[in-house]
């Protein structure tokens, strides 16, 4: 039996409960200088920004729409960074699972939806942890820092999805770089009438809730969280780490994938080279915001969907670069991470 | 000696530079125990500000020297999490990434708008001391930095770390900061100077891409080459002289693709074949090194005072 329990020490709950709230007002302030820049005012900029996507139906969807792979990726990452294992690679992973999604999506069209969508949620989890195979062996097996092999092989993976695009799959008429339509009966059906929400939305919820049993209800859960606080005290207490720490790495790349069989069968209905923004990357700024706990993620990415509508909304209206979004989410990573100083974990034997 | 093997040797010499400056400032940085995925963020940002300034100013010097300068308070800002704060170093860095990609991306948006042909400048020239000799004409027909990079960076950090009691100091923090603390290093003031120096390193790298390799800015500048770097390091074993080999070997089938490309083989497989190579070859040199790869002990480790 695992001897051990984890537990939070440090600042009082009232002030951890106002980290948040601190962090948003401290990177208004930090980001207030560029949107001054780019000659918009702050305080109009910010209504665009943050309440303007929340007072109409279409925008306010919208944001859950953006959410959406936001969500699956920083469950994707948390799944890996709680058992101590780095990967970078999810945006790789996310275009491993959206090649299986524009594939199967053009030969599963013979099956009804109630089997065709299926296979296609499974065949990107797949793909994604396929994709997340190699560098998870090397890593348990070879001791090969995964960190680095994993940031690699998004790069040869862009190239993977070039190489389709450019090739077999470019468009016969337009010559653009996409691949071929999906089947309608693979399509992910609209969740609201005139609304771009699709069932995506749905396995993102789900894969939220899946991810709070598993760290707070199983054992597998208990396990990975033990080998992500400290490899020897785990191995220590009777965990077999490098097999938590592989399974854990699957499973990330797995739900990874599932972000590329979203945006490819709920948003795009084929395959192009701007998928993904860097969903990936954003997954780790928003598994740690989320403190790496599910319903923290869900809540940091619908934060994330909101910014990224905003500034859509404040791009079209007053100008001001898009990029801000980018600059505002690190922004707030970065602050939060210092404010995040008040809180620590120890593991500690019972 | 056959032209295309001449021609292969000094493009590997150019493609290795930028990879060379910014696997030499990690190494400083990683020395001293700390691993800065800012990395890939700051080649960008580098990059970017050398174009700005360069572009603003009509000086491509004041360029390069801004872009170092941008480099240093990067570094100083992954210091300030890293060793200060004592915050996980893999998000703080990457935060750091993607805060001055963003940052880069928004200035240029501003001053530039969204223009189809990306702007550019006249780069930096190569020189050339043996210009009309055939073969040496072609190999030493190189940028000012690449013989800086070779002949001064690397022999440098070399001497600095192996030589020097700043050296020694360097090593005893990334090894053992509690002895270096014992002994009377400052333990937080070397990881500070070491980002600083290594900071300044890596943006110089990214100011080279636009302001002598490309003359110009673009989103797909820096792709990925911060990370080659940082695979270097381990793949070097943190000796910036077998770093060095890395680069090389790096740039060398960079290089090697590039001439593929440009002889325009009709071979059966996809260009993109060649794009990836170096990726992969840098994976599996770093399956290869990476077993008998010794860490600095202190890596990932903030220091704090008990």
């Amino acid at each position: 039996m695992l001897r051990f329990k984890i537990e939070k020490t440090g600042a009082p709950v009232w002030m951890r409960s106002l980290i948040p709230v601190f962090a948003l007002l401290v990177t208004f302030l930090i980001t207030s200088g560029l949107i001054l820049w780019g000659q918009a005012n702050p305080i109009q900029a910010y209504y665009y920004f943050l309440i303007a996507p929340l007072t109409s139906r279409v925008s306010a969807l919208e944001v859950l729409v953006k959410s959406t792979p936001l969500i699956l990726s920083g469950v994707a990452v948390t799944f890996a960074f709680v058992a101590g294992y780095y990967n970078i690679g999810a945006e790789g992973q996310l275009y491993a699972g959206a090649i299986a999604a524009a594939w199967l999506g053009t030969v599963l069209g013979g099956l009804p939806p109630a089997l065709a969508i299926p296979i296609m949620l499974l065949g990107g989890f797949i793909a994604g942890a396929l994709w997340a195979l190699t560098p998870a062996l090397l890593r348990v097996k070879l001791a090969v820092d995964e960190v680095v092999t994993t940031l690699l092989l998004n790069s040869v993976m862009l190239f993977i999805v070039s190489a389709l695009l450019n090739g077999p799959w470019r468009s016969p008429v337009s010559g653009w770089p996409q691949s071929p339509e999906i089947a309608p009966s693979t399509v992910l059906p609209k969740l609201i009438p005139r609304s771009r929400l699709h069932l995506g939305f749905v396995v993102a919820v789900l894969s939220v809730v899946v991810l709070w049993f598993v760290l707070s209800r199983t054992v597998f859960g208990l396990k990975m969280r033990a080998a992500g606080l400290g490899r020897e005290a785990a191995r220590f207490a009777g965990v077999n780490v490098g097999r938590t720490m592989l399974i854990a790495a699957l499973i990330s790349g797995g739900i990874a994938g599932i972000v590329g069989v979203s945006e490819v069968a709920g948003i795009h209905f084929h395959l192009i080279e701007e998928i993904s923004p860097g969903y990936g990357y954003t997954g780790i700024l928003i598994a740690t915001l989320g403190a790496l706990n599910a319903w923290g993620v869900a809540a940091a990415a619908l934060f994330f969907g909101l910014i990224d509508t905003g500034t859509q909304t404040l791009s079209h209206a007053m100008g001001v670069p898009i990029y801000l979004g980018e600059v505002t989410q690190a922004t707030m990573l970065l602050v939060t991470l210092a404010m995040l100083l008040l809180q620590n974990y120890r593991i500690r034997r019972v | 000696m056959d032209t295309f093997l001449v021609n292969l040797i000094a493009a590997t010499l150019r493609v290795a530079t930028p990879l060379l400056l910014a696997a030499i400032g990690e190494t400083y940085i990683e020395r001293a125990g700390v691993l800065n995925l800012g990395i890939e963020g700051m080649m960008f940002f580098g990059a970017f500000v050398g174009f700005f300034v360069a572009d603003v100013t009509g000086s491509l010097w004041l360029g390069f020297w801004v872009a170092v300068l941008s480099g240093v308070l990067s570094g100083l800002l992954m210091a300030l999490f890293s060793v200060t704060f004592g915050v996980n170093q893999h998000v703080s860095g990457l935060g750091i990434t993607l805060l001055l990609g963003g940052l880069s991306l928004f200035a240029f948006r501003l001053k530039y708008g969204g223009r189809s042909v990306p702007p550019s400048i006249e780069p930096f020239p190569q020189l050339s001391p043996f210009k009309d000799v055939p073969v040496l004409g072609t190999l030493f027909e190189q940028y000012l930095f690449t013989y800086v990079a070779f002949l001064v960076i690397v022999p440098l950090a070399w001497w600095l770390l192996y030589r020097t009691s700043f050296g020694l100091n360097i090593r005893s923090v990334g090894e053992n900061p509690e002895a270096a603390d014992a002994a009377g290093v400052n333990v937080f003031l070397i990881r500070y100077i070491t980002l600083a120096i290594g900071g300044g390193l890596i943006a110089a790298g990214g100011a080279f891409l636009s302001l002598a390799q490309l003359g110009a800015f673009t989103h797909g500048i820096v792709s990925g080459r911060g990370w080659v770097a940082l695979a270097l390091v381990i793949f070097g074993n943190w000796d910036p002289v077998k770093v060095m080999w890395g680069a090389l070997i790096f740039g060398g089938t960079f290089a090697l693709q590039l001439r593929l490309q440009a002889m325009g083989l009709n071979l059966p497989i996809p260009y993109e074949t060649f794009l990836a190579l170096p990726y992969v070859v840098t994976i599996v040199a770093l399956v290869i090194a990476g077993r008998n790869a010794t860490y600095p002990a202190a890596l990932l480790k903030p220091y704090r005072r008990e």
